[in-house]
C-alpha cells in the first residue's frame, strides 16, 4: 500500500476545557477525494485549521508522506504544498482576476527602488490557468466581484494549484453555491484528483460528498466513528452518522404531523 | 472540460464598460461639468493666463497631499494629521533657518527628515496598537498643531515667522520648492505678445510655481507605482481585504507604515513650498487640508473603506477643488458660498461613483 500524503494519528485538540477533537485518525492518499463530513460544531474547522498549520494539536501527530511534521504556522504547511481554500476564499472582490491570482506572489523584475509587476505575463498566465478549468475570462482585468460564486471558488482553487499545492483542503467549497455552480466546482475537483492531487473536501452536504468522494470520514462532536469507502456506506447511513440524519427524519415527521393538525 | 458553459457576463467588455470601470470616471465627468459651469458663469479673466495659474496653484498644492491621501485610502487608512504636518514642517524649516542660522537647504532637508520620522511613528502606532487611523491621526492632528504653535511662540514670540523671501533667489533647494519654473518661456511669450504685460513691463504670469511640478511628479510616480509595481498590488490588497492579503504573504503592516511616511513626505513638500514661496511660516498653515485632501481623493473615486481608488482621480479631484474654490471670486457670487457648493460637489460625485462602482465591480 502506498504511503498516504497525509496521515493523522490520534489527533486531539482541546481549547481550555472544551474538547474540539478527540482521538481523530484519518489518511489522505494522493489522487483521492477524502470527504470530511460533519454538522456545525463537529470539529471540521478545528481539524483543517490544524492541518493547515493554524492550530497546534494538544495530542496526536500529523505525518506528511510518512514523516511526522509539526507546523508552527500556515507558511510551514504551505511549504509542503498543503494549501487551504477557506470559505471566504482569500480573494479581494474589488481587485481584478489577474491581481487576485498573483496577490502576494507577483512575478517581478527589479527596477531601482521598486519591483515591477510583470503584468502582461501575469495576465497571460491568469487567462491560461482559468481557461484550463473551463472558465473563459476574456478580460482578466475584470474585478472578481463580477464573477459567479462557482467561478470565484474555482479561481481560488486554481490559484492554490498553480502555486504548487499537492494537497488541497477545501472548506465547504459548495455550501454557498447553486446547482450549476456546484457541478462546475465538483467537476474541477474531480479533474484535480485525476491529476494526482490529494483533496480533503469538507462539507455538511452528504449529497455533494457522495457525488465526488472516494472515502468519507464522519466527525461527530469531535469524535469520529471512522473512515468509510463508498461501498461500505450508503448516503443515508452517512447522513445518519452525522447525527443530523435521525433528527432530520424526526423533523420531517414532526412537521408533517403539525401540517396535518393545522388542516 | 471546455463543455462548462461560459458565464454570459464575461462574454463582452465594451469600450464603454471598460471606461466606466475606471475609478476616476466620476471625477473626470465632474471636472467637465465644473469647467462648463464656470466657463458660462465666471468672468473670462478666470481663464486668462493669470487666472489659470491662480487656480492651478491651489489645485497643485492640494494635489500633492491628495496623491498620498489617495494611496493611504486605497490601503484602507487615511491621515488626518496632514494639515497639521504641513504647518509643522514649515515651522520647523522656518525656525531652523531663522534661529539656528542653518542654510535654507539644510533647514528644508532637516524639516523633511523630521516629518518622515513622524510619519513612520504615526504609521507604526497605527499598525502596532490596532487603533483605527481615525483616532491615531486625529491625535497627531492636535499634537503637531500644538507643537507648531508652542515652538513658534517660545522661539519667536509670535506664531508667524517671516524673513525668508530672499532664500529662493539664493538657495537652489529653496528654489526647488518655493521658486517658479518656465520664467524664460513666460518672458518670451510676453515678448511675442501672447502673454499680457503689466504696466511695468513684467509679464502677468512670471512662471509656474514649483508646487505644480511637484504635484505632477509625485502624482505620476504614485500612479505608476500603484499600477505597475508589486508594491502597488500590495496597496490594493492591504485595503481590499487585509486578512486575505496576509494569508498570501503580503506584508500589510509594512505597506501601511510606508504609506504614512509617504503622506508625511508629501505634507512636508507642501509645507516647504509654502514657506519659501511666500517667505514666511505661520502656525495656522495647512488647517483643514486633511479634509480637503480626503475630499479630493473621494471625488477621485477612492473608497473610505479601502481597496479602490485612483491617483489620477485624486488629482482631478484636486483640480475640481482648485477651480471651485477660486472660481467663485470670478463669478461675482460671494466667496463664502464656495464651501456649500463644494460639499454638494462632493456628495454628488460620491453618489455617482458608488453607483458606477456597484454596477461595474458587482461589490455592494
Amino acid at each position: 500500500m502506498p504511503t498516504p500524503v497525509i496521515e493523522v494519528r490520534g489527533l486531539t485538540k482541546h481549547f481550555g476545557n472544551i474538547v474540539a477533537l478527540q482521538d481523530v485518525s484519518m489518511t489522505l492518499m494522493a489522487g483521492e477525494v477524502h470527504c470530511l463530513l460533519g454538522d456545525n460544531g463537529a470539529g471540521k474547522s478545528t481539524l483543517i485549521r490544524t492541518l493547515a498549520g493554524n492550530n497546534r494539536p494538544t495530542a496526536g501527530e500529523i505525518l506528511f508522506q510518512g514523516k511526522p511534521v509539526a507546523f508552527r504556522s500556515p507558511a510551514d504547511a504551505l511549504d509542503l504544498g498543503i494549501a487551504t481554500v477557506y470559505q471566504d476564499l482569500g480573494l479581494v472582490p474589488l481587485m481584478s482576476v489577474m491581481r487576485n491570482f498573483f496577490m502576494g506572489r507577483e512575478p517581478v523584475i527589479d527596477c531601482v527602488l521598486f519591483k515591477l509587476f510583470r503584468k502582461s505575463e501575469a495576465r497571460r498566465i491568469a487567462r491560461e490557468e482559468m481557461m484550463k478549468i473551463g472558465i473563459d475570462v476574456r478580460d482578466v482585468e475584470q474585478p472578481i466581484g463580477t464573477m459567479s460564486g462557482g467561478e470565484r471558488q474555482s479561481l481560488a482553487i486554481a490559484r492554490a494549484v498553480y502555486f504548487g499545492a499537492r494537497v488541497l483542503i477545501l472548506d465547504e467549497p459548495t455550501s454557498a453555491l447553486g446547482v450549476r455552480q456546484t457541478s462546475m466546482v465538483l467537476r474541477y475537483v474531480a479533474r484535480l484528483r485525476n491529476e494526482g492531487i490529494g483533496i480533503i473536501f469538507i462539507t455538511h452536504n452528504v449529497r455533494h460528498a457522495y457525488a465526488i468522494g472516494d472515502r468519507f470520514t464522519v466527525l461527530n462532536r469531535g469524535r469520529t466513528p471512522g473512515t468509510f469507502t463508498r461501498a461500505e456506506k450508503t448516503r443515508d447511513e452517512l447522513e445518519e452518522m452525522m447525527a443530523g440524519g435521525r433528527e432530520m427524519a424526526d423533523l420531517t415527521e414532526h412537521l408533517s404531523h403539525d401540517a396535518l393538525e393545522h388542516l | 472540460m471546455s463543455a462548462i458553459p461560459k458565464d454570459e457576463r464575461f462574454t463582452r467588455t465594451s469600450l464603454f464598460h471598460a471606461l466606466m470601470r475606471r475609478p476616476e470616471m466620476g471625477a473626470v465627468s465632474g471636472a467637465v461639468l465644473v469647467f462648463l459651469l464656470f466657463l458660462l458663469a465666471a468672468s473670462p479673466t478666470m481663464f486668462s493666463a493669470r487666472g489659470v495659474v491662480n487656480w492651478l496653484t491651489v489645485a497643485g498644492q492640494l494635489g500633492v497631499i491628495a496623491v498620498s491621501q489617495c494611496l493611504l485610502m486605497i490601503a484602507g487608512e487615511f491621515d488626518l494629521s496632514v494639515g497639521s504636518m504641513i504647518g509643522f514642517s514649515g515651522m520647523v524649516m522656518a525656525l531652523l533657518f531663522r534661529f539656528a542660522a542653518v542654510p535654507a537647504w539644510a533647514a528644508i532637508l532637516a524639516g523633511i527628515a523630521i516629518c518622515l520620522c513622524l510619519g513612520w511613528l504615526i504609521g507604526t502606532i497605527r499598525v502596532r496598537s490596532g487603533l483605527p487611523s481615525f483616532i491615531v491621526t486625529l491625535a497627531f492632528l492636535f499634537i503637531l498643531r500644538g507643537a507648531t504653535i508652542v515652538s513658534a511662540r517660545m522661539l519667536n514670540g509670535s506664531t508667524m515667522v517671516g524673513g525668508m523671501r530672499e532664500a529662493k533667489n539664493t538657495d537652489v533647494v529653496a528654489a526647488l520648492f518655493g521658486g517658479q519654473i518656465g520664467q524664460g518661456v513666460c518672458r518670451w511669450l510676453a515678448d511675442i505678445g501672447w502673454l499680457e504685460k503689466l504696466p511695468n513691463g513684467t509679464p502677468t504670469v512670471t512662471g509656474l510655481p514649483m508646487i505644480i511640478v511637484w504635484c505632477l511628479v509625485l502624482g505620476a510616480g504614485a500612479a505608476f507605482v500603484l499600477a505597475h509595481t508589486r508594491f502597488g498590488n500590495w496597496i490594493f490588497s492591504a485595503g481590499g481585504d487585509p486578512r486575505a492579503a496576509r494569508a498570501v504573504g503580503v506584508p500589510v503592516d509594512a505597506v501601511k507604515v510606508r504609506l504614512f511616511v509617504y503622506s508625511a513626505f508629501c505634507a512636508s513638500v507642501f509645507g516647504a513650498a509654502q514657506v519659501f514661496e511666500y517667505g514666511s511660516a505661520d502656525a495656522s498653515r495647512g488647517e483643514l487640508k486633511e479634509f480637503e485632501s480626503i475630499i479630493a481623493a473621494v471625488i477621485g473615486g477612492a473608497l473610505l473603506t479601502g481597496g479602490y481608488g485612483s491617483v489620477v482621480g485624486a488629482l482631478v479631484g484636486a483640480l475640481i477643488f482648485g477651480v471651485v474654490s477660486q472660481g467663485f471670486f470670478y463669478t461675482g457670487v460671494d466667496g463664502d458660498w464656495f464651501r456649500i457648493f463644494l460639499g454638494c460637489v462632493l456628495l454628488g460625485a460620491v453618489m455617482f461613483n458608488t453607483q458606477v462602482r456597484r454596477r461595474v465591480t458587482g461589490v455592494y
